[in-house]
């Protein structure tokens, strides 16, 4: 071991080490979510959800995983082959980017980088690039109306993201996400700014294409929107995808407004997951509650009260730093 | 009044709180799915399955049937394909031998039940009935009776 970290260097090793291990946070993240979401659809429909593999269930998602594994790969004809091909991936490295400047505990950070905030945002906006691709690519009117549909909500709810945001980063003076929770020591960030939390979480649910604002792969009406046509491990890329968005955006308001790893008595990584699967919980429970939004509601309510609101309460931030 | 007016929203939160409130009540109510191999339900008592010979209380060997040949004349899809029976020594009544109902063309209409004056027909509660040839369809309801004996 010490020989290997003497010809290619300490910082080599530790990214390698971080990259498996933010692989393997990726897909045991997804197998718990889909789990999750299954059992708690079935009980809040007063079903009982998966339980035939494994007890309760649990090991239903890696059985679905083999089955994924095992699919024929299926190309149509008349697809456009090099986008077509390139939309899964681009949608899945934007994830692992990601993962790699979340803090889970106070010393386990693949990198704390200084902008890191920023690189989360910079990267999953390139999922958006990748649904258009899979939309274009597809050569299907579905997939097109979603890809199109997915863009314009996306670069609408984006704002109201960051925006969200600005005022906690005003408050600690730094983008660097470990910062953002060693501020947090005394008192959580969401006592001081419970609307911009509303708004990060609305937004946050519109950002990862959940109901109610799942109009980009509306099953109703658009067969699986920009994905119909993918099937296999191509398909299963883009399931991974939106599952660790999902994480990531819980992660996110986690560190930023519901103090990260602090948390007394339980290690911080503990504390972490708590917290981050609590929120995903409650982005699961408003898929089984509420109904899809409309087009023109869904832009409306982003461009007319999110953005509105979130620059408000920038402003009253900005104003109380100044005078406290 | 818009949809982005401050009493939209207020009204609208509101709602949707509601909602989650009626999702999060039946998340944590029992469920009502039956794990059907392993659990079934209680067959109600009025439940239809195809007809069954009932045993006479006297003689619990013989069935009620006294081979009228009633429920066979009232059958509206000839369904009832074969009734046999012979006289034993010492009883008043002939005793039914052979009772053969085509499930295939059986309907569960209940007319020869009704038809029968013996009260010697009714509906089992028998609902797992699938088979592989058609011939397997070929009930012979003596034999069911005597296996349930």
């Amino acid at each position: 071991m010490n020989e290997i970290i003497n010809i290619v260097g300490k910082e080599v090793v530790r990214n390698v080490i971080g990259l498996v291990g933010v692989l393997v946070v990726v897909v045991v993240n997804v197998l718990i979510l889909t789990w999750v979401e299954r059992k708690v659809s079935g009980h809040m429909q007063r079903r009982i959800g998966p339980k035939e593999v494994g007890p309760f269930g649990l090991i239903q998602a890696i059985a679905d995983g083999i089955k994924l594994l095992g699919k024929d790969i299926i190309t149509p004809e008349d697809v456009k082959k090099p986008l077509y091909f390139l939309a899964p991936i681009v949608i899945f490295i934007p994830v692992l980017v990601s993962f790699v400047v979340i803090p889970f505990d106070s010393f386990l950070q693949v990198k704390d980088i200084n902008v890191g905030i920023l690189v989360i945002f910079a990267f999953s906006s390139l999922s958006v690039l990748s649904l258009l691709l899979a939309g274009w690519g597809s050569n299907n009117k579905y997939s097109l109306i979603g890809a199109m549909r997915s863009v314009a909500q996306n670069i609408a709810y984006e704002i109201p993201l960051l925006l969200a945001l600005l005022p906690v980063i005003f408050m600690c003076n730094s983008f660097s996400l470990k910062d953002v929770v060693e501020a947090q020591k005394g008192i959580w960030f969401v006592v001081y700014h419970p609307i911009p939390f509303l708004i990060y979480f609305i937004a946050g649910v519109a950002e990862t294409n959940r109901t109610p604002f799942d109009l980009a792969e509306a099953e109703s009406e658009l067969v699986a929107g920009f994905h119909t046509e993918y099937s296999g491990m191509r398909f299963a890329l883009f399931f991974l995808a939106e599952y660790s968005n999902i994480f990531i955006i819980c992660a996110v308001a986690t560190i930023f407004f519901l103090g990260g790893y602090q948390g007394p008595i339980l290690p911080g990584i503990i504390w972490f997951f708590i917290k981050t699967y609590a929120l995903a919980f409650i982005i699961v429970w408003f898929r089984w509650t509420f109904p899809r939004v409309r087009f023109d509601q869904l832009l409306n309510f982003s461009w007319k009260v999110l953005i509105p609101v979130s620059f408000l309460w920038l402003l009253i931030t900005g104003g109380m730093l100044k005078i406290l | 009044m818009s949809m982005t007016s401050p009493s939209a929203i207020i009204k609208g939160a509101y709602s949707l709180i509601t909602g989650l409130g009626v999702t999060l009540k039946t998340f944590f109510m029992p469920v009502v799915t039956v794990q059907y191999p392993r659990q079934t339900c209680e067959i109600p008592p009025r439940f239809r399955g195809h007809t069954k010979l009932v045993g006479d209380e006297e003689n619990p060997d013989r069935t009620k049937c006294v081979v009228c040949m009633a429920c066979v004349k009232a059958c509206p899809s000839h369904s009832i394909k074969k009734i046999e029976g012979e006289k034993k020594e010492g009883e008043k009544k002939k005793t039914c031998t052979e009772y053969i109902l085509d499930f295939t063309t059986c309907s569960q209409c209940g007319i020869c039940v009704e038809t029968c004056n013996f009260d010697a027909l009714a509906f089992s509660a028998d609902y797992n009935r699938a088979v592989y040839t058609r011939a397997e369809c070929q009930f012979d309801l003596v034999k069911e009776y005597e296996k349930r004996k």
